[in-house]
C-alpha cells in the first residue's frame, strides 16, 4: 500500500517538476534507459542542429576581441565532466562515430563556448521546476555555464516538492567545504532590453531535461 | 542619481521626464503587466504568511547581528574566505582596491551588485587604473552610458532598443540593428571576450548565510556564474542585513523574492558559494576569495525602533514597481542610487540628507510600496519619518510652518475657513467652483478647478438636522475631517439622512478638528501629535457604538497612525486605542454593520464607476463593500481599469507636485472615461474634490459623487 502511495506521490511529483519546467522553456522529455538518454543527446548534436561549428552570436558584428575568440571553436563538442565513467565511454562512442568530440576536461581550452553540456541532477525541485547541481569542481560548472544547449538527466526519485524539503541534502552539500552548488531554472534569461524576453544571454540557450524510471 | 539643489529643480528634472513618451509608456505597460505577472507567481500560496515569514527571519537576526556575523565569518574562514568589515563605502572600497593590488588583478569582470552601486565601487577602481567591465546586460549598458541604474532589478528599463542599439554600435564599430534578441547575442560575445581575460570577479550577494558561511546569488543571466568561476579571484560585497541565521532562511526569502520583483517562481540560477572553491587557473588551483560585508549606517539603523524593519528589504524592488511616483517619473528621479519608496529611505542613511531632502517630498502616500513590500516595511511611514527628520534638523519650510501654527489651534483654524469663504466672493462661480485662483501658490493648480469653501459648514448645519430616531439601534459619533465639513458638507448630509433613516442616533462632537494627515504629510510631527490628542479627546465623553468617517484616509490615520502617534503614554494609548477600535469607513458601516441590500433602494440603473481611494483599498483593505453598495443601490456597476491606482490628490502632495497630480489624474480619468459611466463614486472628499475639478476641466458630463451620495437619493424610505 504505502509502495503505491509513494508511486502516486512520485508521479504527482515529477508531472508539477515537468509542467512547471516547460512555463520556463525548458524541453522535458521521459526516457526508458540511460542509453536512451545519451541517444537523445547525439541526436539534439547532430539531426536537431544544436552542435555548429559557428556559435551563437558569432554572426553578428562583433569588435576585434570578440570576434576573435569566435575562432577558438573549431569542431562541434560535447562536455561530460564528472559523468560516471562507464557511461561517459558510453557517450563518448557515440560522439565518436558521429564525428563529434567529447570531453570531460579541459573546458578553460573553450571558453568561447561548447555546444553540448551533458550533467546528472542530484535532485530536483518540482514547485519551481529547478535543477540542483553540486558542482563544488570546475569543469562540470563551466560544462553547465558554457554550453550553448545543457542537457540534464533527472532521476525521478530525486524530484522533491519544494526547496525546504531539499533543505537536508542541500545542507550536506554546504557542509562540504569548499563548495559550489548551482540551483538552475530553464534557460538563462534576460529582459533588460525594454522588458522583452531573450534566452541565452550568458548561459545555455535551450535547457533539455531527461526525466529518467529508476 | 540625485543632483537636484532645491525643490524647483528637482521639479524641473521631473518635468522632463514627464516629457520623455518612451519612459512613460514603458513604465506604464510594465506597471500593468508586473501586477499580473506577480499575482500568477503567487496564485498557489498565501502571500501574506510568506511576507510574514519573511519579515519574521529576518526580525529575528537584528538582537543577534553581531554574533552572527562573527558565526559567518567563523564558517566563512573555516572553509578558505577571507572576511572583512567594512563600516562605510570607502572602506569597502579601498579593501578591494587593495585586494586587487595585492593579486595584481588589473581586469575585473562584475555582476549586478546594488551594493557596489551604493559604495561608487566602480569610480574609485577607475580612479586606481583598473579596468571594470559590468557583464549583467543591463549594467553595462548603464555602465557605458556613464549613467546609474533606474530600477534596482532592471537598471536599464529607461532605454530603448534603439538607444542601445547604438551603443553598442559605438561599441563594437559595427552598425548594429535594433533587434533586441541580436542585441542581446552582441552582449554575450563582447561580455565572454571580458570574461576570459578577466583577473578578478566581483559579485553582491543576496544571502549571508551564518550557519555554513555560505553566500546565495541570486540571477537570471548566468554572468555571476562565470564572474565567480572564471577569474581567480572573487570579491563579495554585501550588506550587514543579507546576514541570516541558516539555509532554511534563506530559502523563505528566495521563495518570495523572485516572485515579487519579477512575477519569476525563481530566477534561471541560484549559486550557493562555501568557502574557497577549485579553480583551475589559479596558482594552488584554489580561488583567492573574499566576503566584505558592510555596514555603512546598517548597524545605526539596526538599532533604531522604527528604522531597524529596513533590515526586511529583499531589494526586490517592487516598491518602485508599484509607485504611481515611480510610474511617472522614473527612477532618476524617485529615488539616487536605491530606487522607489525604499530608495527615498535608504538615501537618507547611506547618502545622506542632502541627496534626500527633495526626492524624499516625493511620496503620495498611498501606501501602495507598503501592501506590495517583501519584507512588509511600513514604507510611507518611514519616508515620513525621514521627512520630518530633515525638517527638524534643516529647518521647517514657512508653508509648512504655517500650517503647523495654525492648526494647533482648532478655533483659528476654522476661522480661517470659515473666512476663506469671504476671500473668495469675488473669483468663485456660481457653481461650487473657483473660476480663477486666487492665490499665487496655486499658480500651477490650473490643471484641475479647486471648489469654493461651503458657505455653511457641517458642524454649523448640524444642529439644525432633525433626528427622529427613536429607539436607535445604534449610536455613531460623526467624524467629519475638514474637507467635508468645511467644503462638501452635502457628503455628510447625505450619510446623516441614510444613517438616519437606517435608525442610527447620531453625535458631532465640536471639538473634533482636522485629523492631521496633512501635518505628518509636511514633516509636521509635533503638531500632527498634538491634533490627535485633541481628537481622541473630543470624542472620549460620547457614548457611541462607532465613529464613523466618509474620508478613507481620515479613517485609516485615526485607526493606524493615532495609536503610534501617541504611545509614549500608556494612559493616554489605552484611551487611544477604545477610540481607534470604533472607528470605521463609511463603507464598511453601510455594508457591513447596516447591512444595506438592494431592497433598501430603488435604483435607476445608471451606469456607474467606483475610483477607490488609497487609503480605503490598501490603508483599510476594504474592497468589495462600496463595489456591493453601488450594485445593490441599482446602478449599473461598471469596473474602471487599475481602480485601485492613486488619483493623484495626496492631500499636498498635489501642491507641492501639481505636475505629478495631473499627470495621475489624466490616467485615472481616461480610464474612467472608458467605462462610458455617468456617475463616479468614491469614498473620500479629497479624491472627490481631485476627480470633480479634472473632469470639469474636461468639460465631461460625468458626475462625481461620494458614495454615501448616491446611496442616499436612491434609499427607500420607511424601512
Ligand atoms: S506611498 Fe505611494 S507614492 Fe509613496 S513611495 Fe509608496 S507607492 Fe510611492
Ligand atoms: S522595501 Fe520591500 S518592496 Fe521595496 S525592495 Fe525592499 S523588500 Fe522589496
Amino acid at each position: 500500500m504505502t509502495m503505491i502511495l509513494d508511486k502516486d506521490r512520485q508521479t504527482a511529483l515529477t508531472s508539477r517538476f515537468s509542467e512547471k519546467a516547460r512555463a520556463v522553456s525548458a524541453f522535458v522529455t521521459e526516457v526508458a534507459s540511460f542509453d536512451e538518454a545519451l541517444a537523445y543527446t547525439v541526436d539534439l548534436c547532430g539531426k536537431q542542429g544544436a552542435c555548429r561549428i559557428r556559435i551563437s552570436g558569432c554572426e553578428e558584428h562583433l569588435s576585434p576581441p570578440a570576434d576573435a575568440l569566435c575562432e577558438l571553436k573549431q569542431e562541434k563538442i560535447v562536455a561530460a565532466p564528472g559523468l560516471d565513467p562507464v557511461l561517459y565511454d558510453r557517450l563518448l562512442a557515440h560522439c565518436a562515430a558521429n564525428g563529434f568530440s567529447c570531453i570531460k576536461s579541459g573546458m578553460r581550452s573553450y571558453l568561447s563556448g561548447i555546444d553540448i553540456g551533458f550533467t546528472v541532477a542530484d535532485l530536483a525541485i518540482a514547485e519551481t521546476g529547478t535543477l540542483v547541481i553540486n558542482c563544488p569542481g570546475e569543469e562540470l560548472r563551466l560544462a553547465t555555464m558554457l554550453s550553448e544547449y545543457h542537457v540534464c538527466v533527472v532521476h525521478r526519485s530525486t524530484i522533491v516538492e519544494d526547496a525546504f524539503a531539499a533543505d537536508q541534502h542541500m545542507l550536506k552539500y554546504l557542509r562540504k567545504t569548499p563548495d559550489y552548488t548551482a540551483f538552475i531554472t530553464g534557460a538563462s534569461r534576460t529582459a533588460d532590453i525594454e522588458r522583452v524576453l531573450a534566452l541565452g544571454v550568458h548561459g545555455p540557450l535551450e535547457l533539455h531535461i531527461l526525466l529518467l524510471e529508476d | 542619481m540625485q543632483d537636484a539643489k532645491n525643490l524647483k529643480e528637482y521639479r524641473k528634472e521631473m518635468q522632463e521626464s514627464l516629457d520623455n513618451t518612451f519612459l512613460r509608456k514603458a513604465l506604464d505597460t510594465f506597471a500593468v503587466t508586473y501586477r499580473a505577472s506577480r499575482a500568477r507567481a503567487f496564485a498557489e500560496f498565501d502571500v501574506d504568511q510568506l511576507v510574514a515569514d519573511v519579515a519574521e527571519a529576518k526580525d529575528a537576526v537584528l538582537p543577534r547581528l553581531h554574533e552572527l556575523f562573527l558565526e559567518f565569518k567563523k564558517n566563512a574562514e573555516a572553509a578558505g574566505v577571507k572576511v572583512h568589515f567594512a563600516k562605510d563605502a570607502d572602506e569597502a572600497n579601498a579593501l578591494i582596491v587593495d585586494i586587487a593590488r595585492q593579486t595584481g588583478s588589473k581586469k575585473i569582470i562584475k555582476s549586478k551588485s546594488m551594493t557596489a552601486e551604493e559604495t561608487l565601487l566602480n569610480h574609485a577602481l577607475e580612479d586606481h587604473g583598473l579596468e571594470v567591465t559590468e557583464t549583467d546586460l543591463g549594467e553595462w549598458i548603464i555602465q557605458l552610458r556613464h549613467e546609474g541604474p533606474s530600477h534596482m532589478v532592471m537598471p536599464a528599463i529607461h532605454l530603448s532598443r534603439y538607444q542601445v542599439g547604438d551603443l553598442f554600435t559605438d561599441v563594437t564599430g559595427a552598425k548594429q540593428e535594433p533587434d533586441i534578441e541580436k542585441l542581446v547575442k552582441v552582449a554575450r560575445r563582447e561580455l565572454r571576450s571580458k570574461f576570459v581575460e578577466a583577473d578578478m570577479g566581483i559579485t553582491g550577494a543576496n544571502f549571508a548565510i551564518a550557519d555554513t558561511g555560505t553566500i546565495g546569488l541570486v540571477t537570471n543571466e548566468g554572468n555571476a556564474r562565470l564572474v565567480t568561476t572564471l577569474p581567480p579571484v572573487h570579491v563579495a560585497l554585501m550588506g550587514i542585513d543579507k546576514l541570516v541565521p541558516s539555509l532554511t532562511d534563506a530559502l523563505k526569502i528566495l521563495k518570495v523574492l523572485p516572485r515579487n520583483a519579477t512575477g519569476q517562481n525563481i530566477t534561471s540560477y541560484v549559486t550557493w558559494i562555501t568557502g574557497a572553491n577549485e579553480c583551475l587557473s589559479a596558482t594552488n588551483k584554489k580561488k583567492d576569495i573574499h566576503f566584505i560585508v558592510l555596514d555603512n549606517g546598517r548597524l545605526e539603523m539596526a538599532k533604531d525602533p522604527l528604522f531597524s524593519q529596513v533590515f526586511r528589504c529583499v531589494r526586490c524592488g517592487a516598491c518602485a514597481n508599484v509607485c504611481p511616483v515611480y510610474r511617472l517619473v522614473g527612477g532618476h528621479k524617485m529615488g539616487h542610487i536605491y530606487i522607489g519608496a525604499i530608495g527615498l529611505i535608504l538615501t537618507y542613511f547611506f547618502h545622506g540628507p542632502e541627496k534626500a531632502k527633495n526626492i524624499v517630498q516625493n511620496c503620495i502616500n498611498c501606501e501602495a510600496c507598503k501592501d506590495i513590500c517583501a519584507g512588509g516595511i511600513d514604507l510611507p511611514r518611514l519616508i515620513k519619518q525621514v521627512h520630518v527628520r530633515i525638517q527638524d534638523k534643516e529647518g521647517h519650510p514657512l508653508p509648512s510652518l504655517l500650517l503647523g501654527q495654525v492648526m494647533k489651534n482648532r478655533k483659528l483654524f476654522h476661522t480661517l475657513l470659515r473666512t476663506a469663504k469671504w476671500a473668495q466672493k469675488p473669483v468663485a462661480g456660481n457653481d461650487g467652483f473657483m473660476r480663477h485662483l486666487p492665490m499665487m501658490f496655486f499658480k500651477e493648480h490650473d490643471f484641475k478647478a479647486l471648489p469654493t469653501v461651503a458657505e455653511k459648514p457641517f458642524r454649523d448645519r448640524f444642529t439644525e438636522l432633525r433626528q427622529d430616531v427613536k429607539n436607535p439601534r445604534l449610536r455613531v459619533g460623526l467624524f467629519s475631517g475638514c474637507v467635508q465639513d468645511f467644503v462638501y458638507p452635502e457628503q455628510m448630509e447625505a450619510a446623516f439622512q441614510l444613517f438616519a433613516d437606517s435608525n442610527v442616533a447620531m453625535t458631532f462632537p465640536m471639538a473634533q478638528s482636522c485629523c492631521g494627515l496633512p501635518l505628518q504629510m509636511m514633516g509636521e510631527a509635533k503638531t500632527s501629535r498634538d491634533v490627535a490628542m485633541q481628537n481622541v479627546r473630543a470624542f472620549e465623553k460620547e457614548n457611541v457604538d462607532y465613529i464613523i468617517t466618509l474620508c478613507a484616509s481620515c479613517a485609516s490615520h485615526l485607526k493606524h497612525n493615532y495609536p503610534v502617534l501617541l504611545a509614549d503614554d500608556p494612559k493616554i494609548l489605552e484611551k487611544t486605542l477604545a477610540f481607534t477600535a470604533k472607528v470605521m469607513d463609511f463603507s464598511s458601516f453601510a455594508h457591513d454593520i447596516l447591512g444595506l441590500k438592494e431592497q433598501d433602494f430603488a435604483g435607476d440603473g445608471k451606469p456607474a464607476t467606483f475610483h477607490s481611494p488609497c487609503h480605503l483599498c490598501r490603508g483599510l483593505g476594504v474592497h468589495d463593500a462600496p463595489r456591493d453598495l453601488i450594485k445593490a443601490a441599482g446602478l449599473d456597476y461598471r469596473e474602471a481599469d487599475e481602480s485601485e491606482v492613486c488619483c493623484g490628490f495626496g492631500g499636498t502632495f498635489s501642491a507641492k507636485f501639481p505636475e505629478l497630480s495631473e499627470a495621475h489624474l489624466n490616467k485615472k480619468l481616461d480610464n474612467v472615461e472608458k467605462t462610458g459611466a455617468e456617475v463616479l463614486l468614491t469614498d473620500c472628499p479629497g479624491c472627490v474634490m481631485q476627480l470633480k475639478g479634472g473632469l470639469k476641466k474636461r468639460g465631461s458630463k460625468i458626475v462625481v459623487q461620494h458614495t454615501a451620495e448616491a446611496l442616499a437619493a436612491r434609499r427607500k424610505k420607511g424601512n
